[in-house]
């Protein structure tokens, strides 16, 4: 059984989606890649904000 | 000049119609096997990146021993995941018949398993209507 951080889980959802965001979302090759970098980058801010958010929670 | 028009209107028609054919094949293709309507539709480098990305995803959701939804089990919430999880196509109905991902295990894990095989399939049907509208021309 595979069993991945929680972080590393992120990472790989993060990659997978953004990979198939940036090519379906975007015309253009270089488009593709910003769009995917953009989404990777929002993906992993917005885990890291929230988990800050729930450690704010629990203290 | 009037039979010019209705001659040159009936070629267009024929053009878009094996057009259309050939975008809903690339459609139904994508669909059953991860990339393969961008590859139909002579994109395969954007399939080989889609195959790679959706297979690994729903590869890693079992692995994890994530669940995979089935028909008939009469719970909204398992019918969507059923409907997410046959996004995936052949991959589903392969792991299923293999009887992966028969039950979800009581661990963090295989709760993430269970959503990595649902969006893999989801994300596979946005990569099939990709592919669908590349076989229209409506994008390059």
């Amino acid at each position: 059984m595979l069993t991945p951080s929680h972080f590393s889980a992120v990472l790989l959802f993060a990659t997978f989606a953004s990979v198939v965001f940036g090519i379906t979302q975007r015309s253009t090759a270089g488009a593709m890649v910003k769009y995917g970098l953009y989404c990777f980058a929002l993906f992993v801010v917005a885990v890291v904000g929230a988990g800050w958010v729930m450690w704010l929670i629990r203290h | 000049m009037a039979s010019n028009a209705q001659v040159s209107a009936k070629g267009g028609a024929q053009s878009g119609a094996v057009s259309s054919n050939l975008a809903y094949a690339a459609l139904v293709l994508g669909w059953l096997v991860p990339g393969a309507g961008h590859v139909l539709v002579k994109r395969p480098f954007r399939g080989l990146f889609l195959f790679l990305s959706i297979t690994s995803m729903f590869v890693l959701g079992v692995a994890m021993q994530g669940k995979l939804y089935g028909p008939n089990t009469g719970e909204i919430l398992n019918v969507l995941g059923f409907v997410g999880d046959l996004g995936s196509g052949l991959l589903y109905i392969v792991a299923k018949s293999l009887d992966y991902g028969h039950a979800a295990v009581q661990v963090a894990t295989a709760d993430y398993g269970t959503k990595f095989a649902v969006v893999a399939g989801l994300l596979n049907f946005i990569a099939a209507i990709d592919a669908h509208n590349i076989g229209i021309g409506r994008k390059a």
